[in-house]
């Protein structure tokens, strides 16, 4: 009986509202727009969310990242073409970290190198990354086979190696690559274990963007390889030369691109950081270190998504709002437009509790199907969104519920009003009414 | 509405509706306007009654008041056994639903429906079936011929013929008691004469007939004739 009515309610009000479609349409688009931003501010909100955690996760919640930069730009004075510089973090700095810094409970001093490697007629790009047995500690990567770097390694300077996933989809594609040789510049390598990959930091700079270059020209996306810090030392040095121009050529010495620093406890995160940016001020004169923290990247991630989330909010509010009056302006026009067919309903027998319901059911007809053109509209705008703004986005079926229902909320708010007031009209002056 | 059907049980020449110094005044600023003073009638059921009386002399109102979309100043107003002037809305509402059928002179028909969904109105608000309702629907149409129009829209047809589809709609619930006010006073005279037949035929089935009008045939086709002057009547006459 009920159901019956709805569906007779509901098949006069579309057939009311196709009368003026036009006038329907536009009505809807403030809804439209409303739903939509409301499901783009939830999926850029979620997305940037839960990008944060990733990051936070690959970088660890109580490291300390201190990476080397290259110092701004010195005058050359002698006008040659040729310079030498030295800058960025020694084995010192590590070991001043290490020994003088109280609540460091990890510090992982890191080299890394922009290869190719081989495996019989095979070449990929790589990353070296010359580290320590703890490094582990500090990562997100799991040993998956095989053994890490262990001290002998260390001491006798070994050359062995442990690659990642992507290195050995790129170079082994039918044999076990645990106790093969890989050839990096002049020397072979034991692969000795196994790791699973580690995606690039967002924050990547430096070696990380030649490394990224180097990637791209080769046209792989190709992953780690770990070699004890000590090896890469002495196989590798530490000097870099540049050619430039024609007979231009620079010369860099770097000893560590990076040390991760590993504290006890979240809290302990951000005295310590301002403790070894003092320290090590003392000793760098040129600007040619940069601290890290992930915790504070979630912070700012946090941050610029919440004012995200203010002005999207704001605008999904205005236009829900704006929406809506024109909604119960249409409403209200639609209620005096007929006020004779009100009229002849009441003469007929109709309630006013009918009358309510049929005005009211045409609003929600209308503002529910705004709700769903926003719901398709809004699912696209995030991945405008990504693949524009390079911004992560999530959609959740809960903003999809959620915006549904603050169409319906919308629809009832603003369309009582107009449906309590054609009940109430007076059936003899409706019926009047021309 | 159990007791309202169970007072509908009374004998032919029972009366079945009563008005008992039935006042409706209107306020108009500070002046109060008399529109119906001490009206005293009784209507049996299966009369065929004509009001007549001059533009502005209360006959709509008086119209209205039978037909319970209005409610009296003073007085009382019995139908069917039971007193209607103290029943609020919604109650007003199922009377006029399961009672009254109102034909009124400018068709009043909807025009974003077709004729059998005008027919069906009445029979939507007491939540009668779709099948059922569709099917008396067409019955109906088929006593006023017009069963080939069904699915046109009321602006696509005549006068006469949105008079008669407006009368099916009037019969759809059988009500007690059939209210026109000026049935035939937009239409040329010939339809006028075929509307007057149909009341005229549903009147020798045993409907009440109440019928508001100016013209003189269809006074002297009624039993009984109400004439008003300024709210009041003037004096009833019985033809036959
Ligand atoms: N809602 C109202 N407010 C004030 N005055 C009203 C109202 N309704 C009717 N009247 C007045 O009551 C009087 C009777 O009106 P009614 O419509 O009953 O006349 P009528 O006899 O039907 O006239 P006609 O033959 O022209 O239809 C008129 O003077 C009219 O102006
Ligand atoms: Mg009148």
């Amino acid at each position: 009986m009920l159901l019956f009515r709805l569906k007779r309610t509901v098949k006069l009000g579309i057939k009311s509202l196709w009368i003026h479609r036009l006038r329907s349409t536009l009505t809807t688009l403030g809804i439209i727009f409303g739903v939509s931003s409301v499901i783009a501010m939830l999926a850029i909100g979620e997305g940037a969310s839960q990008h944060a955690q990733e990051q936070i996760a690959r970088l660890g919640s109580l490291n300390i990242i201190i990476r080397t930069v290259e110092p701004p730009e010195e005058q050359n004075v002698t006008g040659q073409e040729q310079s030498f510089q030295e800058y960025g973090l020694t084995y010192k700095d590590a070991e001043r970290l290490r020994s003088s810094i109280p609540n460091v409970e990890v510090v992982v001093p890191i080299r890394r190198l922009a290869q190719q490697a081989w495996y019989r007629n095979r070449k990929v790009a790589v990353e070296v990354i010359g580290t320590v047995p703890w490094h582990l500690e500090t990562s997100p990567i799991r040993l998956e086979r095989g053994r890490f770097l262990a001290s002998v390694d260390m001491n006798y300077k070994q050359d062995i190696c442990i690659i990642d996933e992507r290195v050995i989809d790129e170079l082994f594609a039918f044999d076990d690559p645990l106790d093969q040789d890989l050839k990096i510049a002049s020397d072979y390598y034991r692969v000795v274990g196994i790791v699973s990959a580690q995606s690039p930091v967002s924050t990547a700079r430096g070696v990380e963007n030649e490394i990224a270059e180097v990637k791209r020209q080769s046209g792989a996306n190709a992953g780690n390889i770990y070699i004890p810090l000590t090896t890469v030392k002495d196989r590798f040095g530490e000097m870099k030369i540049q050619l430039s121009g024609e007979s231009g050529a620079s010369v860099e010495k770097v000893e560590l691109q990076e040390i991760i620093i590993k504290v006890a406890a979240m809290e302990q995160v951000l005295p310590t950081r301002e403790t070894l940016d003092t320290l090590l001020n003392r000793f760098h004169k040129k600007d040619d270190y940069q601290i890290t923290v992930p915790l504070e990247l979630l912070r700012q991630a946090r941050r610029t998504q919440r004012i995200f989330s203010i002005v999207l909010g704001s605008i999904a509010a205005i236009s829900l709002l704006v929406g809506g009056i024109g909604i119960m302006n249409i409403m209200l026009a639609t209620v005096s437009e007929r006020t004779r067919e009100i009229g002849i309903r009441r003469a007929l027998g109709a309630k006013k509790r009918d009358i309510v319901f049929q005005f009211l059911s045409e609003t929600l007809i209308l503002t529910l199907a705004g709700g769903l053109l926003g719901i398709v509209l809004g699912s696209t705008i995030p991945y405008l969104v990504t693949y524009f703004g390079n911004m992560p986005t999530v959609i959740t079926g809960g903003s999809l519920l959620l915006s549904f229902g603050i169409s319906g909320a919308v629809g009832i708010t603003f369309g009582l009003y107009p449906a309590y007031r054609a009940a109430n009209m007076d059936p003899i002056e409706s019926l009047r009414h021309e | 509405m159990e007791e309202f059907h169970k007072n509908l049980d009374f004998d032919d020449n029972d009366s079945i509706l009563v008005f008992e110094k039935l006042c409706k005044h209107y306020h108009l600023g500070q002046v109060e306007l008399k529109v119906l003073r001490n009206i005293d009638l009784t209507i049996n059921k299966g009369d065929y009654v004509a009001i007549m009386g001059p533009s502005g002399s209360g006959k709509s109102t008086l119209l209205n008041m039978i037909g319970c979309l209005d409610r009296p100043t003073s007085g009382k107003y019995i139908l069917a056994g039971q007193d209607v002037s103290l029943l609020d809305d919604d109650r007003l509402s199922l009377i006029r639903g399961l009672h009254i059928g109102f034909i009124f002179q400018s068709f009043n028909l909807i025009s974003q429906l077709n004729i059998i969904e005008n027919i069906e109105v009445p029979m939507y608000y007491q939540g009668i079936s779709e099948y059922e309702s569709a099917a008396r629907a067409e019955e109906l149409a088929a006593l006023v011929g017009l069963s080939d129009r069904l699915k046109h829209r009321p602006t696509e047809l005549s006068g006469g013929q949105q008079q008669r589809v407006a009368i099916a709609r009037a019969l759809v619930n059988d009500p007690l008691i059939i209210l026109a006010d000026e049935p035939t006073g937009n239409l040329d005279s010939e339809s006028g004469a075929e509307i007057l037949a149909i009341l005229e035929h549903l009147h020798e089935q045993g409907k009440t007939l109440i019928v508001i009008t100016h013209d003189d045939n269809i006074a002297r086709h009624s039993e009984k004739q109400i004439h008003l002057l300024d709210g009041r009547i003037q004096r009833q006459a019985y033809s036959r």
